[in-house]
């Protein structure tokens, strides 16, 4: 079965405030697809992003997320996740003295368990040999299982180690925000492969960025465009070009120039 | 931050007599020497009025002691080794220990040395049994250099009614390549006054770990110990020192290490147990060269008090100390670390370091952090400081938008704060039954 996260009309402000950051999101993504969503600097894609995995900074006011007509709003982050939900940090947060390697045990355990109660998680051998694996393929080096989480990472590190992350737990839906922020042009290519690599078949994307750049190595089949807390354009790769021709101010203008609701 | 009470009395002493430090000494068959120094510890006892208002005392209440039961002297019970709980037994490492010292109610049941630490020159044993054989070393470095009776009221105490102990010494260029292991078990409630002298000259080195443990019980117990570590010119001692006490224990304790010219001390210091634990942790740097590294970590539950109060004393130009503490509390638990870092005039070229970092995990817990300086030199590098946090929200969501549940998240984060300071305790085995009892204090 193809797995499906519908978004309907989704309201959002941050917690405890009234003025609304998203006014209405409407967003389908089927697993295997890889969506773009572009916009300016406070549009709300990442308040979108948040709000997708449950962070309690956020509020909701309306709407929906279904994952395969399951309700998100009423999971907790950590049942979102082992529903096939992922979500790379634009910020990943330092967490001293827990290893990578140690805390990405304990997040496939956690998905053991919850599937069998009497489940022993995963065998140390096994889980080394994948993480091995994994992070040759990402290009990162074998010492950063034994480092801690995030701690005294660069901003590539920390990157990389968010797309590792996700190949590791092999979501079925991954939210990518503005992953190729701040990054140079090697450690792009390397998140970009990993990206592509998982995205096919099993895995669908959504992709945030505030820049066409990162559409040069990952292709979306879909182009969405964020904009006061609204999608107000959608369509094929060829709206990534033309939004970084005319930049975001045509949108803006044309945003200016219809009626409000 | 400093809360002075209004306190409706002074606290109680307890009443202990000088006829009991005369029959402990006719007991044992004590030599004049000793016999002398314990009638001198008990007169400065008596001269000392109860500590409540002093600096070092004024936060630290424990009018809650019932001297009637915490005093009682531990009478023999049959309690053997086979009281003591397994986990303490437990071997600190893989390979053999260098020795294995286990004590019940202050009395020895079990002592064990690998060949190796006999053929090596190196004493360890108890200390009843060192004021026998080893008189000399015994004489020339108890309670006279690293503790002394006059240190306070529960150290002259001590010194005037120490019952046993351990005396480990190691003699010049010898390396005790095993490690020493003590447990010293109470199975039953009263007054443990126990001691440990330990004894490193010139270039030699240990490596020890002593754990303190006792049985649970509805009845108070007092524990009035002193630690002494004394590392010569060029020796390496690694000692750290686990405690874990029944709910009803008071701990009164005195804790000093020397430090010579170009010696080291790699001193951790964990704190789980006990109702009321007051210890007072020193290091004195008195050679030039002289590095000294002390670990604390805390954990404080339910009603305990953790009152922590650490001095670093930099006696000698070029010497450098590096303190470490971190604490938790939860429920209406309440920690305070006092730190000092103290200098005589014209050290220079010192480096002193003082931290306590502090995690608070309920409203009712309250822990407090005063550091210190008094630095008389000029050309220092000292510094110190106190962090105090909770548990944040925001690295929770981040572990469980992995898929990790909240309350593994918290464990996590909880165990990852003290993950460098178990790191720094040199046993594999000692650090995972270590984060147990974490995830028990946690959990609990």
């Amino acid at each position: 079965m193809t797995t499906t996260l519908e978004i309907r009309n989704l309201q959002a402000s941050v917690e405890g405030e009234e003025e609304l950051i998203l006014r209405g999101v409407d967003v389908t993504i089927q697993q295997g697809e890889i969506h773009a969503l572009m916009g300016p600097n406070g549009s709300g894609k990442s308040t979108l992003a948040n709000v997708l995995m449950g962070n309690p900074a956020y509020e909701i006011k309306g709407g929906q997320i279904l994952l395969d007509g399951e309700d998100l709003l009423e999971m907790e982050p950590d049942e979102r996740s082992r529903a096939g939900l992922f979500l790379a940090f634009q910020y990943p947060v330092a967490i001293p003295g827990v290893t990578l390697g140690n805390f990405l045990r304990h997040a496939i355990n956690a998905r053991m368990k919850a599937e069998d109660p009497e489940s022993k998680g995963i065998a140390i051998p096994k889980f080394a040999r994948m993480m091995r694996q994994k992070m040759t393929q990402l290009h990162i080096d074998h010492a950063f299982a034994g480092r801690y989480l995030n701690e005294g990472f660069s901003g590539g590190e920390k990157k990389r180690a968010e797309v590792l992350q996700m190949a590791v737990l092999e979501p079925r839906i991954a939210v990518l925000d503005e992953t190729d922020s701040g990054l140079d042009i090697d450690a792009l290519r390397i998140v970009a492969d990993g990206v592509n690599e998982l995205a096919g078949p099993n895995m669908g994307a959504l992709v945030i960025t505030h820049y066409q750049r990162m559409l040069n190595y990952i292709k979306p089949d879909y182009v969405h465009v964020l904009f006061d807390g609204r999608i107000v354009r959608s369509g094929g790769p060829e709206l990534a070009h033309e939004l970084e021709e005319k930049g975001y101010e045509w949108i803006r203008e044309m945003h200016a120039a219809l009626p409000t609701a | 931050m400093a809360v002075v009470r209004r306190r409706a009395s002074f606290p109680q002493a307890p009443s202990f007599s000088f006829a009991q430090v005369e029959a402990l000494s006719q007991a044992h068959e004590e030599p004049a020497w000793l016999r002398e120094r314990r009638r001198a510890a008990w007169e400065l006892y008596q001269a000392t009025p109860m500590p409540y208002m002093e600096e070092e005392w004024r936060r630290t209440d424990y009018r809650h002691i019932r001297w009637d039961e915490a005093q009682r002297r531990l009478q023999p019970n049959g309690a053997t080794l086979d009281a003591v709980p397994a986990k303490n037994l437990e071997p600190l490492t893989g390979a053999v220990e260098g020795g294995l010292l286990v004590f019940v109610d202050g009395k020895v049941v079990h002592k064990q040395l690998a060949p190796a630490l006999k053929d090596s020159g190196a004493i360890f044993t108890d200390l009843r049994s060192a004021v026998r054989e080893h008189e000399a070393l015994v004489k020339a470095h108890l309670l006279t250099q690293a503790v002394k009776p006059a240190d306070g009221k529960f150290a002259a105490l001590h010194a005037a009614l120490w019952d046993n102990g351990v005396f480990v010494y190691v003699p010049r260029h010898t390396t005790v390549e095993l490690p020493l292991h003590v447990v010293s078990f109470q199975s039953q409630p009263g007054a443990a006054l126990s001691h440990v002298l330990v004894v490193l000259e010139e270039n030699a080195q240990a490596t020890m770990q002593v754990e303190y443990a006792s049985a649970a019980a509805s009845q108070q117990s007092a524990f009035i110990g002193a630690t002494e570590l004394i590392v010569g010119a060029a020796a390496n001692l690694r000692y750290v020192s686990l405690q874990d006490w029944n709910r009803e224990t008071f701990e009164f304790s005195h804790q000093r290490g020397i430090v010579g010219r170009d010696a080291q001390l790699d001193w951790v210091n964990g704190v789980m147990g006990s109702r009321l634990t007051k210890a007072f942790i020193e290091v004195d740097a008195v050679g030039s060269g002289a590095y000294a590294r002390v670990s604390g970590f805390f954990f404080a539950d339910k009603d305990q008090f953790f009152d922590l109060d650490t001095q670093q004393n930099h006696n000698a130009p070029l010497t450098n100390t590096d303190l470490l503490f971190k604490g938790a509390a939860r429920d209406r638990a309440r920690t305070l670390w006092q730190g000092m870092i103290k200098s005589l005039p014209q050290m220079q070229k010192i480096d002193g370091y003082q931290v306590c970092r502090n995690l608070m995990l309920s409203d009712d817990a309250r822990m407090d952090s005063v550091p210190g300086l008094e630095i008389e030199a000029d050309d220092v590098a000292c510094s110190h400081a106190a962090t105090f946090g909770t548990l944040e929200e925001e690295p929770i969501y981040y572990l469980m938008s992995r898929g990790i549940t909240r309350p593994q998240a918290e464990l996590m984060i909880i165990e990852g704060f003290f993950d460098e300071l178990l790191n720094r305790v040199p046993f594999e085995q000692v650090r995972q039954r270590l984060m147990h009892e974490i995830e028990a204090k946690i959990i609990g």
